[in-house]
């Protein structure tokens, strides 16, 4: 609770964060009465009133604070600043060179571009705020005693709401009643976390045995809660009745705002939080604000100009002051007193000036460059989105830019850091081996089968590219075996979209069975069935048999898998007929508890004050001696529900929504064993076998999977033998160490241990074909033991403070002493061109490293399949097996190279490529503080590197150190909830949006649907935009320089006074309007190369890395250059005019006419590709400046002092000269960088030209120079990494080990 | 590469309609497949090198040359003569003029030059007086005028704009014209006599009309419909004025006034520190005589205008001009120069182009 008053995060609307605020001091907790006990909502004594009401106002603005309030924002940039200092110098006469409401124009101009873009902004956001404040919802009346129809904004907290099916909530609610007989509710947070599967929401546990409908009137508890904050998955509190009895409440119990309802007809809540104080709202933070690469350099350039600025104007005044000393007191006509009739010394008018040429200069400061930086990043992140190559057709997805200005930084990046799972992998899981009670079953039928798809996949591919496709599609599916044909057509809810893609989703449900396996089920459950028959206990079962049906219902019923049926999608599965049996059964067993009884009773008549919550009732029902069952009578109605027709309809269509997907795939695989889940509800899972038909598992409680436990629980009474049983579902390393240690002496005992080891064994060789293991263990637990830790366990979920560690560690207490029944391999396969995309991003010099939390064996392996690894390479393996080597390591490997490790620029050439794999131990010892820069030199030297069972926090740490130590530019890439600190850290986050729901996109800068899409984005658009960009900026600094320059040469023949031969409007507008759109539209369109062959020669992305657009000294040059042409476009007019009768402005006209054409051709030789656009942008910006001229110079005889330009343009036009200055200034000026670029095109062409070159060719030469060129890698084009110098790959104790031997093992997985 | 673009769309379009055929009524995100969205806009892509380059060189070079020889010629055929008459010398006729003179004598000083003209001035000869290192385009002086004034806006004649300070008042009046332009005017008088062979002074008809721009002289400025009532003017003549601005011509009503033509030229601040600006206009008489034949001439100067305490020049220059202005052989020159430049890293490109540029013909990639 400290915490959230502290947690920036979250301060959205700062009238929340004072209301908040003044809160705190009260009291740290958040106390809700019902709105209904109080007359008014907005009673004084109602103690909800000062919450938030559910109004939300996500608007900046009101009509009277927006001018001041955007510019106060405006004026945080300095740039506003200065352009606002310099229009108000303006108006200090002394120093003024322009009419004061002129030299306004510009900043005006600037100022309010972006102050209509925010309020355009604004006011879309009022709109569908309005919108959203108006919708509708029900809401209890005191008043009418009945719900009536409200708009959102009226909710209040403390307010009653109903809410039925598909609507959407309008705040937070805590659910009190539902319609449905399990009180449960179910909805969708799809618009919170993307996750698209149902979740089960509970009504409070003291208003669960409610009979009759909830009444409002009649509620009179207190709910106390925590404040709000922004966190989704926790929600602590307690509701106090009357009675003084208090309730737990957990995040089951609360529905948040956003939220769908699905599946339940009606529910009714009372609204905890509202408007801005729910949790979709304070976790609803704005797009990120970074500054890329190409901006921070190019503020350094934005200073150097000033500091040319201050130069310019520092020698001006210097001459201006000589100039007016050369004088003496002798003052000459021309010399005008100041406006006082005073005399100014020197001195003093050297300082006017000083100020005055800043004013006439500020233009070198490009005052449009930062708007148009921005408007140009706007249209490059359009473009991404419209790319039709980054969309996926299976997801209906695109690349979202959720960062807009960082685009250019795509182009410039030199690590990579990778997830793996989900994000080198499809995260889609087929269920591909097991092993059960150390035996192994290798489902060969199934390997067949998959890689027979895998041919059909390319089969189709190929079909497709021709034309036809579908029928032949069902016709490859129809000659299955007959489980595959049942299931297939079920659907996966992750692939609702996919439709198109049927045969990778097949893969998921559809499992051949081994059929060994297969027969041990059938001979195991026709054995339970007859012994059921005869009323023998099950523990005469043989325990291999047994632990088979073991596992087979831990697969199944060890999850939160939701059973939904298809053909209604999001309808729950009624279970009707099972519905009445079901509570037939629980009334049997609540009738065995006196106490529940007197309980029920004292309830009837629906009263408001509620007890028996289930897991009291479940303790009392342990104390009581159960009743002798009679298994006829539990399972006897069950049975004929099962023959019953409607049953096997519905069987086949199941559909399964799971949190995560190797849940859903070990379901359908139990599934294929004809061991389905067929329901489950809060207290109970319903699963079917074959010959026993379903089972009733009464579900007593389920510990969630976390990753700091990596493990999942379910606590059930096993309907067969009575027994409390507790299902543990892990990664190997966690349930390997809580397996009970096997008492060696008995035969029982060493069989326990042959099967640790055996399934040890699998295990390893499960990982070294790159599936992923789940172990899957039991233990059974006496009634009292269990009464005993649940005693515990309400304990702690009943704190408030400390909660969760006290959950943790009760956790811990059950899941001792597990019994292995067997584990599982699940395939995670590769997403589509993965190994494609690594090797060319690999190529364009990027290093790539891959950290994942998944074991060293299968991240090794997918790492090999995905070509991150070679079979070249030499592995250098740092694990915990190792630990205490790898301080000697990271001594002796830069002491043996003492030339390189430390000045590793240049390093000698390596014939040994290196890989890195170091895990997660290892990972904290080498990040420590003090060995962080050896691991660096160690890990530069590695063309790879994976980093396997690391945490979210190395994964960031990791990042962060490379970011900061090496100083490049890193990307992560990440889909799940433990890559968002990575993908925060790094440069640039890129966010998969795939299976593990949205936590990574929310943090990303980029969302790509696929890993492969990385390539495009990076080699193309990344490419485009960083060049794009760096020569818009760099050309934004030489057009201002070379336009500024005329007047400072100028200021040599007019005694450095300031004046300007240009009309000031020229002068001003130049830059906002007869030069602004070219450089737009080329620096939106211009493509250096082509997307294909950026692709096929991902070489030319070192460009980027490099910066080799845009270095400090070609700063320098630009500017050289706009001197150079300066001085010609200067000179040239000048010789051309001397000793003539021309006038100032008539004289300075042609100026700007000829600075445009020289810039204008310039940046025609700039500009790589000419569409129309192009051309058009051109003839706009030429076609524009005279307009503007003629008619301004046509506007009015006596006004704009002091050029009063009256119809000299007209004249100009009459003039010859003018024309022929026109020809040869633009070509004398430019002929320099025309003949440079011609000559470097042919003398020393970057990889660019080369790459432009090839666009050039026929497309047939091309692709053969392409596929030479692939032969002859490493070539000049290619980054040589920095390697370290390995004298002798010595074998150094187990660090380094020959990993040639895999390829074999490799060959499973593509 | 069109072949390419080519496949792809019907690739795009074939799974575009594959998609919607599965996904029924939903609406597919699927960005539109058009050129402008995914920038393949068909373009022109010039890749420059010296083979793709050097014809551009030699065009130009090819273009410029003959441009600036004609250029240069027709410059060298203008006429152009100039005579100084400052008096910075003891030897100038003006010497004494510009040694004793100063903005407030009232008398005149006259005083006359003598020159000959080797050649005969054929068409039209403009005369020109030139002043050197005079500063009319200094910031505060250019501004120091109010355009509304010599419009004959009554009000800025009563009440001058700011602009002109120091010039706006003098004893309590507003001053018309107003600034330190008008107030530095040029009063020099040139008068030119032609010296036949009988050793008679002829004087020279020099046209005063038609020297300022059309525009100026019947759009921007003019007189204030009372100006024939200048007695009772409520303004003063500026500080250096010998006399005010209704008697500048008062032989002629339409050249007198604010729309005096050589009040007007004058208000055409120059460009540079040394410039001319044009003070009658010779007519040519007829097509048999030249308009100045060669021989002997003489300036009389009536000399007002002092220039030597700035170290300024005061120059007389009569020209002739062609289609291109005033005799200027720079824009020849310049051409000329830039064309041969062109036309040499023409050649210098093409043995480069010879020497190294074989790739794109071979392609032979360097990779």
């Amino acid at each position: 609770m400290a915490r959230e008053t502290e947690d920036p995060g979250m301060a959205k609307a700062s009238k929340v964060k004072r209301q908040r605020k003044k809160k705190t001091k009260e009291n740290k907790t958040r106390t809700v009465h019902a709105n209904l006990l109080y007359d008014n909502a907005k009673g004084e004594e109602n103690p909800n009133r000062h919450y938030a009401n559910n109004k939300i106002k996500t608007t900046k603005y009101t009509v009277l604070s927006f001018l001041p309030k955007n510019l106060f924002e405006q004026f945080h940039r300095f740039a506003n600043v200065y352009f606002v200092f310099i229009a108000l110098l303006n108006f200090v006469p002394v120093v003024n060179a322009f009419q004061p409401e002129l030299a306004l124009a510009p900043v005006v101009f600037i100022l309010s571009v972006t102050a209509i873009k925010d309020l355009w902004e604004d006011y879309r956001r009022h709109r569908s705020d309005k919108e959203i404040n108006h919708m509708d919802c029900l809401v209890y009346s005191r008043a009418e005693r009945s719900y009536v129809e409200k708009y959102w904004k009226e909710v209040r907290v403390g307010d009653f709401i109903r809410l039925r099916c598909n609507e959407i909530l309008p705040a937070d609610v805590l659910l009190l009643s539902s319609s449905d007989p399990d009180r449960l509710c179910h909805i969708e947070t799809a618009t919170l976390d993307g996750e698209t599967n149902l979740k089960q929401r509970q009504v409070v546990r003291s208003f669960f045995d409610l009979d009759c409908d909830f009444d409002p009137i009649k509620y009179n508890s207190i709910i106390e809660c925590e404040k709000p904050n922004n966190d989704l998955n926790r929600f602590r509190g307690y509701i106090i009745h009357r009675s003084g009895r208090r309730d737990a409440l957990y995040k089951e119990n609360l529905l948040l705002r956003g939220c769908t309802i699905r599946n339940t007809e009606e529910a009714v809540g009372i609204v905890i939080y509202a408007g801005h104080e729910t949790k979709a709202m304070l976790n609803n933070n704005g797009p990120r604000y970074k500054r890329s690469k190409l901006e921070r350099q190019m503020n350094v350039d934005v200073f150097w100009c000033v500091i040319i600025l201050l130069v310019m104007c520092l020698f001006a005044a210097v001459g201006h002051g000589l100039w007016m000393f050369q004088y003496g007191d002798k003052r000459p006509v021309f010399d005008v007193l100041s406006p006082d009739g005073t005399d100014l010394s020197p001195i003093m008018s050297a300082i006017y000036l000083f100020l005055t040429m800043i004013i006439v200069f500020q233009v070198l400061i490009p005052i449009s460059l930062f708007v148009s930086i921005e408007i140009v990043k706007i249209c490059q992140v359009y473009f991404i989105h419209q790319d039709m190559e980054l969309y996926d057709e299976e997801t209906d997805s695109h690349l979202q830019c959720r960062a807009l200005n960082i685009t250019e930084d795509l182009g410039q990046m030199q690590y990579i850091f990778s997830d793996k799972t989900g994000t080198l992998t499809e995260n889609k899981m087929v269920f591909r081996r097991c092993t059960v009670a150390g035996v192994e079953y290798s489902h060969d039928a199934n390997a067949r089968r998959l890689a027979m798809y895998q041919e059909m996949d390319s089969e189709e591919e190929e079909c497709t590219s021709h034309g036809g496709t579908l029928p032949r599609r069902d016709s490859v599916t129809s000659h299955q075996t007959p489980w595959s044909v049942r299931l297939t057509f079920t659907h996966f809810s992750y692939s609702v979209l996919s439709a198109d893609k049927p045969s990778s989703d097949l893969q998921e449900k559809d499992i051949t069975p081994d059929p060994q396996l297969l027969d041990k089920v059938n001979e195991c459950s026709s054995q339970m069935d007859f012994m059921r028959f005869h009323s023998q206990p099950m523990s005469q079962l043989p325990s291999d048999l047994a632990d088979v049906i073991d596992f087979f219902i831990a697969l199944t019923i060890c999850n939160t898998v939701v059973v939904s049926s298809p053909n209604q999608p999001r309808q729950k599965v009624q279970l009707t007929s099972t519905k009445s049996i079901q509570s037939n059964h629980l009334q049997v067993n609540k009738g065995s508890s006196s106490s529940l009884i007197t309980n029920r009773s004292s309830n009837k008549g629906c009263s408001s004050m509620l007890s028996s919550p289930s897991a009291e009732s479940t303790l009392t029902k342990l104390d009581e001696e159960q009743p002798p069952r009679d298994l006829e009578h539990n399972f006897g109605p069950v049975l004929p529900c099962y023959d019953g027709k409607a049953w096997n309809l519905e069987e086949g269509e199941l559909r399964y929504e799971a949190e995560s997907p190797d849940e859903a795939a070990l379901v359908y695989a139990a599934r294929a064993y004809k061991c389905s889940l067929v329901g489950r509800l809060p207290d109970q899972v319903t699963m079917e076998l074959p010959h026993l038909g379903k089972l009733n598992f009464e579900l007593l409680h389920t510990l969630g999977f976390d990753s700091t436990r990596k493990r999942m629980s379910v606590v059930v009474r096993h309907p067969l033998t009575d027994q409390i049983t507790v299902y543990t579902k892990g990664a190997d390393s966690v349930i390997m160490d809580l397996i009970k240690p096997p008492d060696t002496g008995s035969s029982k005992g060493k069989r326990q241990k042959k099967i640790v080891n055996r399934t040890q064994n699998y295990l390893n060789l499960y990982a070294a074909d790159g599936l992923r293991t789940l172990c899957i263990a039991k233990k059974i637990m006496s009634k009292e033991q269990y009464a005993c830790w649940l005693q515990h366990h309400l304990e702690a979920e009943t704190a408030i403070q400390g909660r969760e560690e006290l959950l943790f560690e009760s956790a811990l207490r059950l899941e001792t002493n597990l019994q292995l029944l067997g584990a599982t391999g699940i395939e995670d396969r590769l997403q589509d061109g993965v190994p494609e995309t690594i090797a060319s991003l690999r190529k364009a010099g990027l290093q790539i490293w891959v950290l994942t939390g998944d074991k060293q064996e299968t991240a090794v392996n997918i790492a090999y399949a995905c070509k991150l690894l070679d079979p070249e390479e030499e592995i250098l393996t740092l694990n915990e097996a190792c630990a205490l080597f790898n301080f000697t390591t990271f001594e002796i490997y830069p002491s043996s190279s003492p030339s390189s490790s430390s000045s590793s620029h240049t390093p000698p050439f390596m014939v040994h490529r290196l890989g890195l794999v170091i895990d997660g131990r290892t990972l904290a010892y080498a990040l420590d503080k003090s060995l962080e820069d050896k691991f660096l030199a160690v890990a530069r030297s590695c063309r790879s590197v994976l980093c396997c069972r690391s945490t979210p926090l190395q994964k960031s740490m990791v990042v962060k150190l490379v970011r900061n130590k090496l100083k490049v530019m890193t990307l992560a890439i990440g889909d799940g909830a433990n890559d968002v600190s990575m993908i925060q850290v790094a440069d640039v986050g890129v966010g998969i949006s795939g299976q593990e729901g949205m936590q990574a996109v929310m943090a990303s800068d980029f969302a790509l649907p696929r890993f492969r899409y990385l390539q495009k984005l990076l080699l193309v658009h990344g490419h485009w935009c960083y060049s794009r960009l760096a020569n818009m900026i760099l050309y934004f600094f030489y057009k201002n320089a070379m336009f500024v320059a005329l007047i400072f040469w100028y200021q040599f023949y007019c005694g450095f006074s300031g004046s300007a031969m240009i009309d000031q409007w020229y002068l001003i507008f130049f830059n906002l309007m007869f030069s602004a759109f070219p450089q737009l539209i080329t620096g939106t369109l211009d493509k250096d190369v082509s997307a294909e062959t950026l692709q096929q020669l991902p070489q030319l992305y070192v460009n980027g890395q490099n910066s080799e657009e845009y270095k400090p000294y070609m700063f320098w040059m630009n500017m050289i250059d706009a001197f150079y042409q300066s001085l010609v476009c200067f000179f040239i007019p000048y010789f051309a005019y001397a000793d003539s009768d021309v006038d100032l402005f008539t004289w300075g006209t042609p100026f700007t006419t000829l600075a445009l054409f020289t810039i204008l051709v310039h940046l025609g030789i700039e500009t790589k590709t000419w569409t129309w656009m192009n051309w058009l942008s051109i003839a706009f910006s030429i076609a524009l400046f005279f307009t503007v001229a003629l008619c301004y110079n046509a506007s009015c005889p006596t006004c704009y002092s002091p050029s009063n330009p009256y119809w000299t343009m007209q004249r100009l036009l009459q003039d010859p000269l003018f024309y022929l200055l026109c020809v040869i200034t633009p070509v004398a000026a430019l002929l320099p960088r025309y003949f440079y670029r011609a000559c470097q095109g042919t003398l020393f062409p970057s990889p660019v030209q080369v790459g432009r070159q090839l666009d050039k060719l026929p497309a047939e030469t091309c692709r053969n120079i392409l596929s030479l060129s692939r032969v002859k890698v490493g070539s000049p084009l290619s980054p040589k990494p920095p390697f370290l110098s390995l004298a002798k790959p010595s074998p150094k104790g187990c660090n380094i080990k020959d990993q040639r031997s895999f390829p074999s093992s490799r060959a499973s997985i593509v | 590469m069109a072949t390419s673009y080519n496949a792809k769309e019907e690739d795009g379009h074939h799974s575009g309609a594959s998609s919607h055929g599965a996904a029924g009524v939903v609406k597919s995100k699927k960005p539109d497949n058009t050129a402008f969205k995914q920038q393949r806009l068909p373009a022109w892509q010039p890749i420059l090198t010296a083979g793709t380059v050097l014809p551009a060189f030699f065009v130009i070079g090819l273009i410029f040359i003959p441009i600036g020889i004609g250029l240069y010629v027709s410059s060298n055929n203008i006429k152009e003569f100039e005579i100084d008459y400052t008096g910075v010398d003891i030897s100038n006729p003006c010497y004494s003029c510009a040694k004793n003179f100063s903005w407030n004598s009232t008398t005149p000083c006259v005083c006359s030059m003598n020159f000959t003209l080797e050649q005969p001035f054929e068409s039209n000869v403009f005369m020109y007086y030139g002043l050197s290192n005079f500063y009319q385009n200094h910031r505060r002086y250019v501004k120091s005028r109010d355009d509304s004034q010599l419009n004959g806006d009554q009000s800025a004649l009563k009440n001058p704009s700011k602009e002109c300070e120091p010039y706006r008042t003098s004893d309590g009046l507003p001053i018309a014209p107003c600034g330190a332009i008008a107030n530095s005017l040029f009063n020099d008088t040139l008068e030119l006599y032609h010296i036949d062979s009988n050793n008679t002074r002829n004087t020279i008809p020099l046209v005063k009309k038609g020297i300022a721009w059309w525009t100026d002289k019947h759009v921007k400025f003019r007189n204030p419909g009372f100006i024939k009532l200048n007695k009772h003017l409520c303004t003063n003549k500026p500080v250096n004025w010998r006399k005010p601005v209704y008697e500048l011509d008062p032989s002629d009503p339409d050249n007198n006034g604010f729309i005096n033509e050589d009040f007007i030229v004058w208000m055409r601040t120059a460009a540079l520190p040394t410039f001319r600006k044009l003070y009658r206009i010779i007519q040519k008489k007829s097509n048999t005589t030249p308009t100045l034949p060669s021989g002997k001439y003489v300036l009389e100067i009536t000399y007002n205008y002092p220039v030597l305490s700035f170290d300024g020049r005061k120059r007389m220059i009569l020209s002739t001009i062609s289609w291109m202005g005033g005799k200027n052989p720079f824009l020849g020159i310049a051409y000329i120069t830039v064309g041969s430049i062109c036309f040499f890293l023409g050649v210098v490109l093409l043995i480069i182009h010879h020497k190294y540029d074989t790739r794109s013909n071979s392609a032979d990639i360097p990779n």
